[in-house]
């Protein structure tokens, strides 16, 4: 039985193929632990994570301004981003005509796909020259990543929120606007809350965007090692901590890095474990 | 019935509206700043076939560009349509391996481009001693694209009507002639859009490539060599501050051929899913 | 003389069960109709005569099905060899996205025929078969999809034709079509029991009457009573037959 055999041989290679994404994972977690993890028997994870000095010319390893600037920067993404693109969502779903949201919806799309440098070139030569003249200091700063990151997340937030809010059933709109609501009372009252939980995973995918993002962030950040000090102040991410130390890292250092990496694994996947969660729950409403 | 007038209605919507027009005109301005400052820049020059730190060409990134993608499509795309099939056309909805394949495709999906560039490296420059090449590059770009790949082609198989398969095994046809003959066919528009789709991202990429491909801006000697893609170009320009206005025409390079790869991928989704409404049958 | 013997069939759908201890002798060269209210077993039984339920998950059947005395069921059958014996045309048209051609010849080159002589035979053989040849003798390369449903449905015919079956299953094929095309397939029907034996499954009891020899009326997966057409729909000797013919006649 040739032809059986066949079948059996290529049922064996696709299942293998599709064997590829866990071995990646697998290799992911391998590598990054067991280059970062080593770096806990010099350095106590506690002073790593708690630290407020980072000085790698001395000795001194502590990512806490970089936690800190990391979590700055994406709430202040998020706060700019995600209501301006959940009320976009709301009005490309639901009060937008035909004609507009041809023009719109292709128009957020590309901009899904811009490349993140192109996003940092925009805000080294419009972003930061624009706050320093308005607001003082050097540009490069808190309150530019943050911008830049708000707009950057947009495509995300409103596309997917768009899709949440276009998955609630017509029917609760409907009722609503047979009780006499307006048409808006009906959206807000009803399909928005039925909404919710895709709304809220469209912000944690989001969330995990900002906080992944690195060469964008490095170009309008300042990247200053430091305590975060007020918006207009530099910081640094974790993102842009790795990969402006790697080119020269050597030793402790780089395995430092390489534990900056860990650590920006570990929130990642907890970022990640949230929005599989909310979006397991959007599913059954 | 005299029309009410509802004034919370009202300012709800002129809200939403403005919402709508500022994230339109803050993209409008990104787009409208770098078509501006970035199209009287595009000379002859820019892409002269001799690169020089003085006329910064960006043909040997363009170059390089092209490489990296067909490294990374080369290793990935089988692997990921290779995987749908499986997860699409032999997996049971409900087994053990189908849920790890699509968390681990999920978490892959998360990871961000940096902690990919950290492993590229970590691997094949120094545990392999590749040392800077577009091979390695490669690689680490076709374990990031993997799961973008192996999802929008399981979505593609998916959307193949069952009445398609049931016609091929009805006429005694076995599981792997109807994959690759009825199957297959059928999907090849929304798979070539998700292949489409990954090499825009490959073509965006940075991040995971300045340490693992690194930053050399010549004509590569070969897959063994250090070679920077077009974006890694315009990265390392527009940081230096001397060539500003030569970042920004690389900068509309960029955005033309990503722009380009995603309405191309757009247009072939929409195409297939016009070509599918004459067979929509089902069980 | 029998070609299909289905001897205490029983099958379930993940635990449920969907026909009930079945016993059925389908006549070679004779179109059977299977009749009854949807759900009860019609076209499963169908498909168990060519194993599709295999394709589908958790379905398991006892019992035995005879084809010219061999059993069917069991484990060692070649699914894919007893497919190309007992071929299917479905519910709605199904072609293939791809040519008229191709659509035709798909089955025969599945089943290793080669060379474009014997294939340029084989499609024009099958399409007068299935009454569709001059109909599309000259748009062989266009796509089968801009087809009408009627042609389609003749095409999916010469489709399963070209694979030279000796039994053809219906799955109620002409529930999609229009009265014409509903028509031209039940006038193909009388032609090709000649050749074939034919088992259809079918809601409208007038096409039971019109085309079918024998008729089997199933009622909620148990087969209630089978006779020759005239006299099953003429003196029914079960009440439920009675009442489900009558019930639809008015």
């Amino acid at each position: 039985m040739r032809v059986q055999w066949k079948e059996k041989a290529m049922r064996c290679v696709f299942g293998a193929a599709a064997c590829a994404c866990i071995l990646a994972v697998l290799l992911i977690c391998f590598f990054l632990f067991a280059n970062g993890l080593p770096f806990f028997e010099q350095v106590p994870v506690l002073d790593f994570l708690s630290g407020e000095v980072w000085r790698p010319s001395s000795g001194q390893f502590g990512i806490l301004p970089m936690i800190l600037g990391s979590v700055y920067v994406t709430a202040g993404a998020l706060i700019l981003g995600a209501p301006l693109g959940i009320l976009t969502a709301v009005y490309l779903a639901r009060f937008c005509s035909k004609r507009m949201y041809a023009v719109l919806k292709p128009a957020i799309s590309l901009l899904a796909g811009i490349p993140s440098v192109v996003y940092g070139f925009f805000g080294l030569t419009v972003i930061v020259p624009a706050v320093r003249e308005t607001l003082g200091g050097f540009g490069s700063s808190m309150l530019a990543a943050s911008l830049l990151l708000a707009l950057m997340i947009l495509p995300t937030v409103v596309l997917q929120a768009e899709a949440a809010l276009r998955a609630v059933p017509e029917n609760y709109y409907e009722g609503s606007l047979a009780l006499g609501a307006t048409r808006e009372a009906s959206v807000f009252r009803t399909v928005v809350p039925a909404a919710k939980s895709g709304l809220l995973a469209a912000v944690i995918l989001a969330l995990g965007r900002a906080v992944g993002e690195t060469m964008a962030v490095m170009m309008v950040a300042g990247n200053q090692a430091r305590m975060p000090s007020g918006l207009l102040s530099g910081i640094r991410t974790l993102t842009v901590n790795i990969v402006m130390e790697m080119g020269y890292a050597t030793d402790l250092h780089r395995q430092a890095l390489m534990a900056t990496g860990v650590a920006l694994f570990v929130f990642i996947l907890l970022i990640n474990l949230l929005f599989s969660a909310l979006k397991q729950k959007g599913v059954k409403p | 019935m005299k029309k009410k007038r509802y004034l919370g209605s009202a300012f709800i919507r002129l809200l939403c509206g403005l919402c709508a027009s500022l994230t339109a005109g803050a993209l409008a301005l990104l787009v409208g700043y770098i078509l501006l400052t970035g199209v009287p820049h595009l000379s002859a020059s820019l892409f002269s076939p001799v690169y020089t730190s003085e006329n910064v060409s960006l043909l040997p990134a363009l170059f390089n560009t092209l490489i990296l993608t067909l490294v990374s499509l080369a290793v990935a795309a089988p692997l990921g349509v290779g995987g749908a099939i499986y997860l699409a056309e032999y997996a049971h909805r409900q087994s053990k391996l189908v849920k790890a394949v699509r968390l681990t495709a999920e978490t892959l999906c998360g990871i961000p481009s940096i902690l990919y560039g950290l492993f590229g490296m970590m691997v094949f420059v120094l545990t392999l001693r590749w040392g800077y090449s577009l091979l390695g590059g490669g690689m680490t770009l076709a374990v990031m694209i993997l799961p973008l790949i192996l999802r929008t082609t399981e979505e593609a198989l998916l959307s193949v009507p069952d009445s398609y398969r049931e016609g091929s095994f009805g006429l005694g046809a076995g599981k792997l002639r109807t994959v690759v003959r009825i199957v297959l066919p059928s999907a090849k528009g929304g798979i070539a859009a998700g292949l489409i789709l990954s090499i825009g991202r490959v073509v965006g990429e940075t991040a995971a490539l300045i340490y693992t491909a690194g930053t050399v801006a010549d004509f590569p000697d070969g897959l063994m060599a250090s070679g920077r893609t077009l974006a890694v170009h315009m990265y390392v320009l527009s940081g230096e501050g001397l060539h500003v206005g030569e970042a920004s025409a690389t900068a509309v390079t960029l955005l033309a051929i990503v722009a380009g790869m995603n309405a191309l991928s757009a247009l072939l989704i929409q195409k297939s899913a016009k070509g599918e409404n004459h067979g929509k049958n089902h069980r | 003389m029998e070609k299909i013997i289905v001897e205490n069939l029983n099958l379930y759908y993940d635990g449920a069960q969907a026909l009930k201890s079945v016993n059925l002798r389908i006549e070679a060269n004779r179109v059977t109709a299977l009749i009854g209210p949807s759900g009860c077993g019609k076209s499963t039984l169908l498909k168990t005569l060519n194993r599709m339920n295999d394709l589908v998950p958790g379905c398991r059947m006892t019992g035995r099905v005879l084809l010219d005395g061999q059993n069917i069921l069991e484990a060692n059958t070649d699914v894919n060899q007893l497919r190309k014996r007992v071929g299917m045309v479905f519910q709605k048209p199904n072609p293939f996205p791809m040519s008229v051609y191709d659509n035709v010849a798909y089955g025969p080159r599945t089943h290793g025929v080669r060379g474009r002589a014997r294939l340029d035979d084989l499609v024009e053989r099958s399409l007068r078969s299935a009454a569709i040849w001059d109909e599309l003798k000259d748009r062989l390369h266009k796509s089968a999809m801009a087809l009408s449903g009627g042609q389609q449905q003749r095409l999916c015919m010469a489709r399963a034709l070209a694979v030279e079956p000796e039994v053809l299953l219906m799955d109620e094929p002409t529930s999609a079509l229009d009265p014409i095309s509903t028509g031209k397939i039940e006038d193909l029907v009388a032609q090709l029991k000649q050749r074939y034996t034919i088992v259809m499954v079918t809601h409208n009891m007038q096409q039971a009457l019109r085309v079918s020899d024998f008729t089997s009326f199933f009622l909620l997966g148990e087969q209630v009573e089978t006779g020759e057409t005239e006299r099953l729909f003429s003196s029914p000797q079960d009440k439920r037959t009675e009442d489900y013919i009558t019930g639809r006649f008015g």
